[in-house]
């Protein structure tokens, strides 16, 4: 075999560019699925690539899916390459949840609530039955009954309930003097305020957040959470245009809602009382809620005095290594070459070997 | 030198980033120039290439490159690996800017791990891709602390790395990414390049600079900056060096890779710059045609097809 460069030239990327594409295609006799099919269908898909991805748009969701054939993290990795180009025109106003048209809204910790539990679309009392009919071509007419009286547009919050007799600590509140830290225009700065924890989190891999929260309950985290309130549902999204002076509506977005409540000792300074974990997603992305909910509760262990002795605790730890796209591409740059490094290193280990038998042959003289 | 055939990409910016941003990096960049091995943060945007691909180097170059810039892009050594390729196409799509695999025709030079073998030039300005800009990440994981080791200078914790090799090995086992003490003040990561090109760095009159996307960070030497590498007295720090030499253009000067000919176990070692092999082997051509008594090349390099 003679030598031949194994170096992939410019024709063999363009020809890989053409093989993934035909690949994504799939069999030409399977109709092509379109972006409503994507974004009506693989609704939680689209919902997950949204709030990684950073932006509320449906459409653009869909269509990384479709791009990434159905792969998430890659479907994020397209989102955010595009978010990055886009202009920022103005910073909305902090959407107010007490306002939501509430589709789903439930709360672990009081058997009723002010306005009802209301379960809404869930799967979490579905048993986990493969449904071999979704598999026919038939269309059934799947209706779900409408209640006769329309649900109260004003839901105060659960936990809120809690705060009258100082059992809770306050909901922070957002300060309109200063801006909130943004991770996408500014270095991480350590240790790091909450407004850039929880943007963080927000944009943090689901699978890695569930992880590290799932640690905190199983003994790696003095967390005793409970489920104040989860919700889901429509809020509106306000600006305040300069030139105008006051508030405008300019859209509607999807948005889940977790306030979590967290038993807390007290220090010297502060008697016992309940703490709170928030999560937020776009769209409907209950696991993530909980899952940031909880590590967000986790993280702020310092300011709260208490002892920082798990990871979940660790904010330098956790924010560093949330984020799916800065992961992927770290753990993955190493599919390219590393010839040179790699023969630095070959030359090393021969000395060192040459080294290790020259004391092993020494060693049996003796 | 090969002029981009196609007309920068539209819906986008010359060069990608916004004009906005390119600015905050340049300013970056100024500071960076200001205090040489000094790491410092800037707000890295996301983009569509992924991170530990080039991201930090890649946006150097989109803040500093003009329409009449003249863009070389290497990966280990190399204008023809595949990353190489995706990061030139990349630049060609959205700036038209010439390119080139000559070291010395290009102004700008982008490289992962290597240092051209070709000496550079004023004027010329070459931007490193820096997976990990922190040189004491190793030895401590923490930014926090890591930021106060380098307020005070306090780099003891390296030299006993460095010490404890010579301790167990009798020589410095470090090999690429090797530490070094950039205008006697900040310790600086050199990017992986392997040590053999830490020489080259020395008061280099080209300008340095390093890109780190993932961390955001961005540092920088200036030209004719003293770059040392760290030693002791009694263990000076040595490049590596190979028995063979390059089996196409016959350089002993160059850093050589080594490449399997065979399954039974064929080897044989070539230069690791193709650009200042291809040269080396173009003149041996031209000085045999004049001379007929030169041995001929042992192989012609491949070319990557156009």
């Amino acid at each position: 075999m003679a030598y031949v460069a194994v170096k992939g030239g410019e024709q063999a990327i363009i020809n890989s560019h053409r093989l993934i594409a035909e690949t994504r295609r799939g069999n030409r006799a399977v109709p092509e699925l379109d972006i409503d099919q994507i974004s009506e269908q693989f609704g939680l898909a689209v919902d997950r690539v949204m709030t990684e991805g950073s932006i509320y748009d449906r459409e653009l969701a869909a269509l990384a899916l479709k791009q990434a054939q159905g792969d998430s993290v890659e479907a994020i990795f397209l989102l955010r390459a595009f978010r990055t180009t886009l202009p920022r025109i103005a910073i909305s106003r902090p959407i107010d949840t007490g306002t939501m048209a509430v589709r789903r809204r439930i709360s672990a910790t009081f058997k009723d609530i002010p306005g009802g539990q209301v379960l809404g679309p869930t799967y979490d009392y579905t048993h986990r039955l493969l449904d071999f009919s979704l598999a026919e071509k038939s269309d059934p007419d799947f209706v779900a009954p409408v209640a006769e009286e329309p649900l109260d547009d004003n839901a105060p919050g659960v936990i809120e309930m809690l705060g009258g007799e100082g059992l809770i600590e306050q909901e922070t509140r957002s300060r309109e003097d200063t801006a909130a830290f943004d991770l996408t225009r500014s270095p991480m700065r350590l240790p790091a305020g909450r407004d850039q924890r929880l943007q963080n989190l927000a944009r943090g891999d689901e699978g890695f957040l569930l992880g590290i929260a799932y640690s905190t309950i199983r003994g790696y985290g003095a967390t005793h959470p409970f489920v104040g309130e989860l919700r889901l549902g429509e809020v509106s999204v306000t600006i305040v245009p300069e030139d105008l002076g006051f508030a405008i509506e300019i859209g509607e977005i999807t948005v889940t809602e977790c306030q979590m409540i967290n038993q807390f000792r007290g220090t010297t300074e502060a008697g016992p009382k309940f703490t709170r974990g928030y999560g937020l997603t776009f769209g409907h992305c209950e696991r993530k809620a909980l899952a940031m909910a909880l590590v967000d509760r986790a993280m702020r262990a310092r300011e709260l005095g208490e002892d920082v002795r798990y990871v979940a605790q660790d904010d330098e730890f956790v924010l560093s290594h949330s984020d799916s796209v800065e992961a992927t591409g770290m753990v993955t740059h190493y599919k390219l070459p590393h010839y040179v490094d790699f023969h630095a290193e070959v030359q090393l280990v021969r000395r060192l070997r040459a080294a290790y038998e020259a004391a092993c042959s020494r060693a049996a003289a003796e | 030198m090969k002029r981009a055939s196609t007309r920068p990409a539209q819906g986008y910016n010359f060069a990608y980033l916004d004009e906005q941003t390119k600015r905050i990096i340049r300013r970056t960049l100024l500071k960076a120039l200001s205090i040489p091995g000094h790491q410092v943060p800037f707000g890295g945007r996301e983009m569509p290439l992924a991170y530990g691909w080039g991201t930090g180097g890649i946006q150097v170059t989109a803040s500093i490159i003009g329409p009449e810039d003249t863009l070389k892009v290497i990966d280990q050594g190399a204008d023809d690996t595949t990353n190489a390729v995706s990061i030139r196409r990349f630049f060609e799509i959205v700036t038209g800017v010439a390119t080139t695999e000559r070291a010395e025709e290009a102004n700008i030079i982008q490289t992962r791990h290597r240092i051209p073998e070709t000496p550079l030039q004023e004027g010329q300005i070459i931007v490193y891709q820096v997976p990990q800009p922190e040189p004491l990440r190793k030895i401590e994981p923490r930014e926090t602390e890591t930021r106060k080791m380098h307020s005070y200078a306090e780099y003891g914790a390296m030299q006993v790395a460095l010490y404890e090799d010579i301790a167990r090995f009798g020589y410095i086992a470090k090999t690429y990414d090797y530490p070094t003490l950039v205008n006697a003040r900040h310790l600086m990561s050199p990017s992986p390049i392997p040590k053999f090109d830490n020489p080259k760095m020395e008061s280099s009159p080209a300008i340095q600079l390093f890109g780190a996307g993932r961390e955001k960070r961005i540092y920088a030497v200036p030209p004719y900056t003293s770059v040392r590498s760290l030693d002791f007295d009694d263990h000076p720090f040595e490049v590596q060096k190979w028995e063979q030499c390059c089996a196409l253009c016959g350089s002993t000067t160059s850093y050589l890779d080594e490449v399997i000919t065979d399954d039974n176990g064929g080897h044989m070692f070539v230069c690791s710059d193709t650009d200042f092999c291809n040269t080396r082997q173009r003149e041996q051509a031209q000085a045999g045609e004049a001379d007929d008594s030169a041995p001929p090349t042992a192989l012609a390099a491949t070319e990557i097809p156009s």
